[in-house]
């Protein structure tokens, strides 16, 4: 039937014009972003825009001149402890919930799904009041306040990979007289990498990304970089080409993480929707 | 030594929990307790809390009738309603027209993906320049048809604007989710309905979307929650200007907060927001809860 034939042909055609469209209208903005970044002053206020320049790299030299470079220390830093530490905690939380039967265990269940959705701007006030007088202000109660906020959705996207994991697995090795916990760091762990990487994604993410806690907990020293990009507008005007750079440097690494593994981002964002 | 094995074996569960439930207390639960308690208090910013400044509910009260509060709600409504039921519409239309795979698809939702993964106050900024009066792409393009819209200094236009930008950035994840779904769709029920000679709009209307259903009420819940939240990318597109025309509910609490200083009206109407997002919350539990749909 060439009829039929011709018909899926040009079906095709129409699903990959919209795909090709699709994806053109997803990354234009991403790449305005990085063409800015790499044109000088005069280009960039010409009023024309055009994706194509000479490139020039003035604008990333300033930008890395200022106190950049320590703000983005401090987004490393912070990003990096709280992603490790929410792993842990939110891994062995999940697997007390997934495996042990005990008093308290539907509460802390329940109330972790719960407060998942709080809103950053409900925190930043109270936050503020809370860590100030106790000098957590800084960097570190940044970092409390980033586990705390990823924490739940950790725990509850491991449990679902716990789950999997058959129980036999650990009843062999408490046989063979293995403790909990050696049982969970040296057996139930390394079997997660899957879910721990989609966690991990996740929660670096929101802690390289989060402006709302940071603009309040930091000072000049402590600054993260999403403050700092925004602090590029000033009364003055705004210089659209360092910004861009800045903004550049900032999105670069959930960029990356984004082509690395897209299949466990996928993951993660259906998992609260779609079972499993 | 028996004794104190069993003792342990009892302790067991609670070492695994305690490290994540402490912070959670401490970094969650704690604040929030924190907020309310502040929501009776008229102080500002690096203040003590004094008996003095003590108002009870009256900060509610008269934060709640407050016109610019009155707006901001206004302004929050209309915008989630708008983006919400735009994202769905586009996101599951394009799910109905790419469900069968094609070769490339994982790319494909990559690129998808990335307006999701990079920083709000980035995506702020990208847009804040595309819209920009004088050295934006977009004004750069319209120059052919002689047009210079002021979009981020016109209410209207810049209402428009911030509309424009979650959709752009969240249209994906409705897109992502709904495909998920029609993936794991029975094909069975969809081969006999075209067995009954179904056109492939009623397989859409009858079939399709009754069983996609549930995943789609889970999308909106989500969406409209993540909408309530946000407010890094207004904060960076307008602000919340001109006026209060893009000014979003948490963006309001936020300035009123760190801008203003008025920390029990801030306080106050974070509550009310919390109430709204976590009822929000328990509704999108009742549909979907990952502890217990995996019966154990």
């Amino acid at each position: 039937m060439p009829d039929l034939a011709n018909h899926e042909r040009a079906d095709d055609t129409v699903r990959i014009a919209t795909v090709a469209a699709l994806a053109v209208v997803s990354i234009l903005p991403i790449l305005v972003m990085l063409s800015t970044s790499l044109k000088t002053q005069s280009q960039i206020f010409s009023g024309s825009f055009s994706f194509f320049m000479m490139p020039t790299f003035e604008n990333y030299r300033n930008v890395l001149e200022g106190r950049f470079l320590g703000y983005l220390g401090n987004s490393i830093i912070v990003s990096v402890v709280a992603t490790v530490l929410t792993l842990v905690f939110g891994t062995m939380c999940a697997y007390a919930i997934s495996r042990f039967r005990f008093a308290g265990r539907s509460p802390i269940a329940m109330s972790t799904l719960l407060v998942r959705t709080i809103p950053p701007a409900v925190l930043a006030i109270p936050v503020y009041f809370i860590l100030t007088p106790l000098h957590l202000d800084g960097l570190a109660g940044l970092t409390i306040s980033y586990i705390a906020l990823n924490l739940p959705f950790t725990i509850w996207l491991l449990y679902g990979f716990i789950e999997q994991v058959p129980t036999e697995l650990e009843e062999a090795a408490t046989v063979d007289g293995c403790g909990p916990y050696r049982l969970f760091f040296t057996l139930i762990l390394p079997l997660l990498k899957p879910g721990l990487a989609a966690a991990a994604i996740f929660t670096f993410r929101i802690a390289w990304n989060e402006l709302v806690l940071a603009s309040i907990l930091t000072n000049r020293t402590s600054r993260t970089l999403p403050y700092g990009v925004y602090l590029f507008i000033t009364d003055v005007g705004i210089d659209w080409g360092q910004l861009m750079a800045a903004g550049m440097l900032v999105a670069l690494p959930p960029l990356i993480f984004t082509f690395v593994a897209a299949r466990q981002i996928i993951t993660g964002l259906t998992a609260g929707a779609v079972k499993g | 030594m028996q004794l104190g094995s069993g003792l342990d074996r009892r302790l067991t569960p609670y070492v695994f929990a305690a490290p994540a439930v402490l912070i959670m207390l401490f970094g969650l639960l704690y604040p929030v307790i924190e907020a309310f308690r502040l929501s009776f208090y008229e102080v500002r910013l690096g203040e003590p809390v004094t008996a003095q400044a003590f108002r009870g509910f009256a900060i509610f009260a008269e934060a709640l009738s407050d016109s610019s509060v009155r707006k901001s709600m206004a302004v929050t409504l209309q915008f989630s309603i708008i983006v919400v039921a735009i994202e769905m519409f586009l996101g599951v239309g394009l799910a109905l027209i790419l469900e069968k795979p094609l070769r490339g698809m994982m790319v494909f939702r990559t690129l998808l993906v990335l307006p999701m993964m990079i920083a709000p106050i980035c995506v702020g900024l990208i847009w804040r320049y595309m819209f920009d009066v004088n050295v934006g792409p977009i004004n750069s393009w319209l120059s052919v048809f002689a047009l210079k819209p002021a979009w981020l200094a016109e209410s209207g236009l810049a209402f428009f604007a911030i509309c424009v930008t979650d959709i752009w950035q969240f249209t994906p994840f409705v897109f992502i989710l709904a495909l998920a779904g029609l993936q794991g769709i029975d094909q069975s029920s969809v081969e006999a309905a075209k067995m009954d000679g179904a056109s492939t709009l009623q397989i859409i209307r009858y079939v399709k979307l009754p069983l996609l259903a549930p995943i789609l009420m889970i999308t909106i819940l989500m969406r409209v929650i993540d909408a309530l939240r946000g407010l890094e990318v207004v904060y960076a597109m307008t602000n919340g200007g001109p006026g209060l025309s893009t000014e979003l509910f948490s963006l309001h609490i936020y300035k009123s907060a760190f801008v203003t200083q008025r920390m029990g009206h801030s306080a106050a109407l974070s509550i009310c927001l919390l109430i709204v997002t976590t009822a929000l919350s328990a509704l999108l539990l009742m549909w979907s809860n990952p502890l217990r749909q995996k019966g154990r």
